[in-house]
């Protein structure tokens, strides 16, 4: 490099960019967190700084938003991402790491700092809450009704920005309204309301394994105890594994769940949108993600037959399941899928990702050979290891708390075992990719840039090649940002649907030929599905 | 067991990168690729969004920077002072050789300058290098107001960037409106019209007449139609030229660019020339003799790998195609729809009541034959409409089967009903006449 850089762009910083307007939303919006900030120090506030509280943020960023926004041409606006501090992992990005980290800390193992007392009456933040809470579901209120108001106003706030600065797409506007309205409704209000009709609490889309619970010992107790219905939730639950999610990606691609259905992603499109370009592309982290998602798989798959086993062995007598026949059936299904892949799709596999499977399988088994032989039953501290680990510091802590630090989706991508199933779905038996019109890249960098999965989107584009990554989440944006309209996220037939040996449109046929032949004969087989 | 030959490119852009990817994937040869711009590859292209704070700068790099070692490309900073054709040796900067068995040269290219006086004051510049990137970043530092001379692709990517740091811009161009040397008038217009809705003053059939400045720094520019204009930067973007002043009083023919023959060779033996700075001395297929654009780079590159090894391949492109984008609007061109249409090329215009949308077609006003199309804030398929011009299609198979060239994302609006009608109606009131 000829000159000494400065600076964490090549180009410096641009002039200041909060407009008069923007820094006054920001004062609104801050002092409706500040009224929340009150309330965790015990003080008895009024019904009316709840309303004053979530109105302020709420109005805050809507200000902001239209002033960035609005009366503007429609049209992909990320200028001076790489230059604010927020966005580009200085000062404030830090901070707001660190304090959307703690938040999560004290949330999920010191709710009583946040005024959180199921023996009594709540006081502080959660009691600030209990009239909302009352209102809904006819109970106080508790650390997570508190985290799930703030998670839904976020998707509701941030989305409204994110439907502004992409109303010129409408793949994006309805997708937004669908994350958007899957939050309020069924991650939100129904379950509240379903405990308000004495009926367990139940969101029919979060489904198994993202929800590690829907197996667990009290889960199974209440839906048993609460008739038909409880019965009828289990069975959906059921079903959305076996039946209507395989369905669903094989139509549409795993996107139908992780970017218009799924709370995790409807909370990192929105309100993740902004540090959706830090995501890590490197190779190094491309390997390290297959290995870590897996992981947590063959954990939950574990750790759910082990819950299984567990709560058939306390309750021999009330099913007609018997714990060793339910060991016995796991293994043989996990057997039979696994055959049925390595029978139909195992061309479609890389080396590593067999080798991978074959391991996987492996341990899975032995486990489950283990609680066979041994009749042990250490479901429930599984599920709580599980539940600790994954579900609490890997999903929230690390998975929201670092946003502004790896970007939005570092659950999804690196720790969500349903991503982990949608996504071999995805890549084995789905009609969904990205048709890439190779001949017109440019090799400009953006959709890689801000895709919030880290893959490697240009790799694929600058070489014609149609984009079937299990990780990819169908959100669009690459799309979106591309200046030459290169890039389409398609559902056809499967026929075509992967290309390796495609070529850049536009040279002599001749040459396109020899070119097509000569990479089939020198396709190295060790060779990474980047860059070769 | 013989070393295996070298070949050495001189330039690291798509030409010369494509070319050494090719050469690694079907030979073992010994590849040097030689650059006095940059390490690595990156993507000229996307210079403008690292200003813009889209991307910062190493998200320009398509390839990883293992990945040259992994294939084993070596990458040499240095700058190739003399070429010696008869020893096939290279001399550096600072003394040092290289000897070479084949030598490509993808040397790029340079802006143009108009030759007026006062071009070399500070704060006057273009933007092809990422050195020229570095010295806008420090040209803009304090500017207050800019003027751009040239309605080209560079030129409204300088005004875009520009904007983004509320630099106020006027552009001056020295057509009726942007663009037109290649867009009809009504493409060219409605371009001009988009440009303009983002506070960009637009000067039509106006030139740079005089550059004058204070202590070395311009400070204002007087056009053609006499007006003055003050400036603290003035980006020169009329078009590039190749990048060829080092081969002065070498063996190596030159012209405007580096003369080649059909195979990219030059008239020295085992010298090629791609991208850029090559000049066809019989361009096919109705092409320029010079085309500086990214595709053409990468098929060159493409090709000359092939004759290196062992295969020669006449450069014979297929069907032009090209596309840009204009702040919000995205332009892809396939076939040839011309600027300036003879009497056996017709076009039909259609554009949408908002102005973000437009679709020009050409075809032959007596048998109806599709040349091209020019689309404006719509997507199209590059294979479809590849495979409609190779089968020759006429304008009424066009129309009728638009809809499959289709490529805008899903639930977008689609206008082909509306094209299909307006076009209808045109035809018909053409042949009534």
């Amino acid at each position: 490099m000829s000159t000494p850089q400065h600076n964490m762009s090549l180009s410096g910083e641009p002039p200041a960019t909060l407009s008069t307007t923007q820094k006054v939303a920001t004062g609104i919006g801050w002092t409706g967190v500040f009224i929340f900030t009150l309330a965790i120090f015990n003080l008895q506030l009024p019904q009316m700084f709840l309303w004053l509280g979530l109105g302020l943020i709420s109005l805050g960023v809507i200000i902001f938003a239209n002033d960035q926004y609005y009366g503007k041409p429609a049209g992909v606006k990320n200028d001076g991402i790489w230059f604010k501090s927020m966005t580009a992992r200085g000062v404030l990005a830090w901070g707001t790491a660190i304090l959307l980290t703690l938040f999560y800390v004290v949330l999920y193992w010191f709710p009583q700092y946040l005024g959180y007392n199921p023996d009594g009456a709540n006081s502080g933040l959660v009691g600030l809450f209990d009239p909302l809470s009352r209102f809904i579901s006819g109970q106080p209120a508790s650390q997570w009704f508190v985290y799930g108001t703030f998670y839904t106003l976020a998707i509701l706030i941030f989305g409204y920005k994110f439907l502004l600065k992409y109303r010129h797409n409408k793949y994006e506007v309805l997708r937004t309204f669908s994350v958007m309205f899957f939050q309020l409704g069924f991650a939100f209000l129904i379950p509240e309301i379903l405990m308000r009709l004495n009926q367990p609490y139940f969101n029919p889309v979060n489904i198994w394994p993202l929800n590690y619970d829907l197996f667990a010992g009290y889960k199974l107790s209440e839906f048993f105890s609460a008739g038909n219905i409880g019965l009828l939730m289990l069975f959906f639950g059921i079903a959305s594994i076996f039946v209507i999610t395989p369905i669903l990606t094989y139509f549409y691609g795993k996107r139908w769940y992780c970017s218009w259905v799924c709370g995790c992603g409807g909370l990192a499109e929105t309100a993740g949108d902004p540090y959706r370009h830090l995501s890590d592309k490197s190779r190094a982290t491309w390997k390290f993600e297959r290995y870590i998602i897996h992981t947590v798989l063959v954990l939950v798959v574990v750790m759910t037959i082990a819950v299984i086993y567990s709560f058939l062995n306390e309750n021999p007598d009330q099913f007609w399941l018997n714990k060793n026949v339910f060991l016995l059936g796991s293994a043989a299904f996990l057997v039979l899928l696994f055959g049925l892949i390595w029978i139909f799709k195992r061309h479609r596999l890389a080396k590593d990702a067999k080798k991978g499977a074959i391991i996987s399988l492996s341990i899975v088994l032995a486990i489950i050979a283990a609680f066979y032989f041994s009749g042990m039953t250490y479901g429930y501290l599984l599920r709580q290891w599980y539940g600790f680990l994954i579900g609490a510091a890997f999903s929230g802590v690390i998975g929201v708390g670092f946003y502004p630090i790896f970007g939005n989706r570092v659950w999804c991508r690196f720790g969500c075992p349903m991503a982990a199933v949608l996504g071999m779905q995805q890549r084995l038996f789905s009609k969904f990719r990205i048709t890439t019109n190779g001949g017109q890249c440019i090799s400009c960098g953006n959709c890689s840039t801000y895709c919030e999965m880290g893959i490697d989107v240009r790799a694929y584009a600058q070489k014609g090649e149609n984009i079937v990554r299990s990780s990819c989440v169908g959100c669009g944006i690459c799309s979106a940002v591309c200046p030459r309209g290169v890039l389409k996220l398609e559902n056809g037939a499967l026929e075509g649907r992967i290309n390796s040996e495609a070529v850049l449109l536009g040279n002599d046929v001749d040459l396109l030929d020899l070119i097509r032949q000569q990479k089939k004969a020198t396709r190295d087989p060790h060779s990474s599905p980047f860059n070769s | 067991m013989s070393t295996p030959e070298h070949v050495v490119i001189i330039g690291n852009g798509i030409a010369g990168i494509t070319a050494a990817r090719h050469i690694r994937r079907i030979s073992d040869k010994k590849i040097t690729v030689i650059s006095a711009e940059s390490d690595f590859f990156f993507s000229r292209t996307a210079l403008m969004y690292v200003y813009m704070g889209h991307m910062k700068w190493e998200h320009l790099k398509p390839y990883e920077d293992w990945f040259w070692e992994e294939n084993r490309i070596e990458l040499k900073q240095a700058y190739v002072e003399k070429i010696e054709a008869s020893s096939k040796m290279l001399f550096l900067r600072g003394g040092e050789r290289i000897y070479y068995d084949k030598l490509i040269l993808a040397t790029g290219s340079v802006p143009r300058f108009l030759g007026i006086e006062g071009e070399d004051l500070k704060g006057v510049q273009g933007l092809v290098s990422k050195q020229d990137l570095e010295l806008l970043e420090e040209n803009t530092r304090t500017c207050k107001s800019a003027v751009i001379v040239g309605g080209g692709l560079i030129g409204v990517e300088l005004a875009e960037m520009l904007h983004t740091r509320n630099i106020p811009v006027t552009m001056l161009i020295r057509e009726k409106a942007f663009w037109q040397n290649v867009l009809p008038l009504q493409n060219a217009q409605f371009i001009s019209r988009h440009i303009e809705s983002h506070g960009i003053i637009l000067k039509h059939e106006t030139e740079l007449k005089e550059i004058k400045g204070t202590n070395g720094r311009v400070t204002s520019v007087k056009t053609s139609a006499g007006e003055q204009i003050d400036c603290d930067l003035l980006g020169i973007s009329v078009g590039v030229k190749p990048n060829i002043t080092f081969l002065e009083g070498s063996e190596i023919e030159i012209d405007h660019g580096i003369l080649v023959d059909p195979y990219l060779q030059t008239n020295i033996t085992d010298v090629y020339a791609i991208g850029d700075c090559a000049q066809h001395k019989e361009p096919k297929n109705g092409r320029k003799d010079i085309e500086a654009v990214w595709y053409t780079a990468r098929m060159m590159g493409e090709t000359v790998a092939q004759t290196i090894c062992g295969k020669p391949f006449p450069y014979n492109p297929g069907h032009w195609f090209n596309s840009a984008k204009f702040f919000e609007i995205e332009f892809q061109t396939y076939g040839y729809v011309s600027a300036n249409p003879g009497e056996h090329e017709q076009h039909l215009h259609w554009e949408h009541p908002d102005g973000t949308k437009a679709v020009t077609i050409a075809y032959h006003p007596e048998n109806f034959r599709f040349f091209g199309i020019n689309t404006f804030g719509i997507r199209m398929r590059h294979e479809v409409l590849d495979r409609w011009l190779t089968d020759e299609r006429d304008l009424e198979f066009i129309l009728s089967h638009l809809r499959e060239a289709n490529f805008d994302p899903e639930f977008y609006d689609r206008y082909e009903k509306e094209i299909f009608s307006s076009f209808k109606h045109q035809v018909r009131e053409r042949l009534e006449h």
